[in-house]
């Protein structure tokens, strides 16, 4: 549920839904965030769903935060709903030129890179949100064993489709960018279509991911 | 009855592009939520001046430049084009050299070249013609990203030796003025932000008392400032939420950001503020080695100032006849 709604600005309403980061509150923004989205809201300009915050921008010149702190807080959620979520597989090619960071995972977790892959691919992920970049999704939980910081100092380029996990996440780089994420691995699947002029991202909040081990040999045809 | 040879292509070469030349237009909604930024001219007002001088609709794409522009030289029939902002420019007509005027048309012909030498007091200018130039949108609109290679152009800022395809020139054209200054911005208004207890009392006041220089590291995304260090005493990184243009972050170094139209759309340092939305078209115009001041206002009031800056933009607007 909305514990808090302020302003943020003069022009959005800042939904807070608590500090902890977990799939219950989480689920809760997206529910939020889904119903705001379907009833179309003609003064709304973008929604932002975040692990425990939803922020919602309005046209200024349409409204102001008093009336559209109304209209969000007589909106009714069913809770107890269970949020329905799309499946998707995900392949990803572990092979020594793509888990950049595979190294130091071992020596910071203590663990075999074998260990490090096997638990990853044993796991199903939930997306909590996507963004920072077009279309990047940020899916949890990775096993505690499995938790490391980023990078002390981050990479100028992280190739596009890099697989990297930092704390108790993991994400997929939609296009190649600056960042610090731990890489372990890359996928040939495209996740963000900028070809694509309705849903160009492949995955959304509240969807769950399974990602399945390719070799080197199936990555290369993957898209032949 | 005067002859005239009617050209079946019309076109820009761009023989300097600029610095930072891009096609813009009112920006992208609704699009935040898969990490797609809003964009669009950066001053809103002076975007959709220049259109309204041409006789376009005032949400047509046009050619925004920072700092030192473009040069273009035309080839096609007779149009008029308007360059607005506070901006230096040339139009150049066989031998003869025409000092511009911003917020005034001037006819192009066939061979002529605009050389837009440098922004003055602001950083950003924008030229429209009365005319379509022949892009693609993405999503709803032709403004370019290029950091997230997005919009018109293929997500990129206008090259050297590049030609732009021009269509649809309109049939009238008349010669229009507008009488505007661009006003100095003495302080920026801002909102507190909802990380705002985060930093110590002395940070805070000092935010509101003391003058930040904009760093050369500014550009679309964001402004970034140097000054009094603004101290954390709380956390220096949240829980990943969403930003908005206008937030002022503050990473653990102590200098603000503030995110400007083509921001990542979330982020992890704490927000001490908002720039009102009043005040925003005026902040994107500081260029980069200037002192900025911020004054604190609460809501009720950036909510005034809005409608009034948005009845003065009507004004100027509907002055254009």
């Amino acid at each position: 549920m909305i514990k808090n709604i302020s302003n943020l600005g003069d022009a959005a309403l800042y939904c807070d839904f608590g500090n902890e980061v977990s799939r219950e509150i989480n689920s809760s923004v997206i529910r939020y965030y889904r119903n705001i989205k379907n009833k179309n809201i003609k003064e709304i300009k973008n929604l932002t769903p975040s692990y425990n915050k939803l922020i919602i921008s309005f046209d200024l010149k349409k409204t102001n935060f008093k009336e559209m702190k109304k209209i969000i807080e007589e909106i009714t959620i069913n809770q107890k709903e269970v949020l329905s979520s799309k499946k998707i597989k995900i392949p990803v090619c572990c092979d020594k030129s793509f888990s950049l960071d595979i190294e130091r995972l071992e020596k910071k977790l203590n663990l075999t890179r074998d260990k490090i892959f096997d638990c990853f691919f044993d796991n199903e992920y939930f997306c909590y949100m996507t963004g920072f970049i077009a279309g990047m999704p940020f899916l949890g939980d990775l096993d505690k064993k499995m938790q490391a910081k980023r990078l002390e100092t981050p990479r100028v380029k992280v190739p596009k489709g890099s697989v990297g996990l930092t704390e108790q996440f993991a994400n997929i780089y939609t296009f190649e960018s600056p960042g610090g994420w731990n890489i372990i691995g890359n996928t040939p699947l495209e996740i963000f279509h900028t070809n694509k002029e309705k849903e160009p991202n492949l995955i959304n909040p509240g969807d769950t991911i399974i990602f399945n081990r390719i070799n080197i040999d199936e990555y290369k045809d993957y898209n032949e | 009855m005067s002859t005239k040879i009617i050209m079946n292509r019309n076109y820009f070469k761009i023989i300097r592009a600029g610095i930072n030349t891009t096609f813009q237009d009112s920006g992208r909604n609704n699009l935040y939520h898969i990490g797609i930024p809003f964009s669009g001219a950066m001053d809103n007002r002076n975007y959709l001046i220049s259109n309204k001088l041409v006789g376009n609709l005032i949400i047509r794409p046009v050619i925004e430049f920072a700092y030192q522009g473009p040069l273009l030289k035309y080839y096609g029939n007779k149009l008029s084009f308007t360059i607005t902002g506070d901006v230096t420019f040339k139009l150049k007509k066989n031998d003869q050299i025409i000092e511009g005027n911003c917020y005034e048309t001037y006819f192009l012909e066939n061979g002529d070249e605009i050389d837009i030498l440098s922004t003055n007091r602001c950083v950003y200018g924008y030229l429209s013609i009365s005319a379509e130039f022949k892009i693609n949108s993405q999503w709803g609109s032709f403004s370019t990203n290029t950091k997230a290679k997005i919009g018109s152009n293929n997500g990129e800022k206008l090259n050297n030796d590049q030609e732009i395809e021009i269509f649809n020139i309109h049939s009238n054209l008349s010669k229009k003025k507008l009488n505007y200054l661009n006003t100095k911005i003495e302080k920026i208004r801002v909102i507190k932000g909802t990380n705002f207890n985060y930093f110590s009392e002395e940070s805070k006041k000092k935010f509101f008392k003391k003058e930040f220089t904009v760093s050369k590291l500014s550009d679309r995304m964001g402004m970034r400032l140097e000054g009094e260090k603004i101290e954390n005493i709380v956390n220096t990184n949240i829980k990943s939420e969403g930003l908005l243009k206008g937030v002022i972050q503050v990473p653990a170094d102590g200098n603000p950001i503030i995110m400007l139209s083509d921001h990542g759309t979330i982020g992890g340092y704490p927000k001490i503020g908002v720039v009102i939305s009043a005040d925003y078209d005026k902040l994107v115009q500081i260029p980069s080695g200037s002192q900025i001041k911020f004054q604190e206002v609460e809501l009720t009031d950036a909510e005034t100032l809005f409608k009034l800056y948005e009845i003065e933009t009507q004004n100027l607007i509907s002055q254009i006849q």
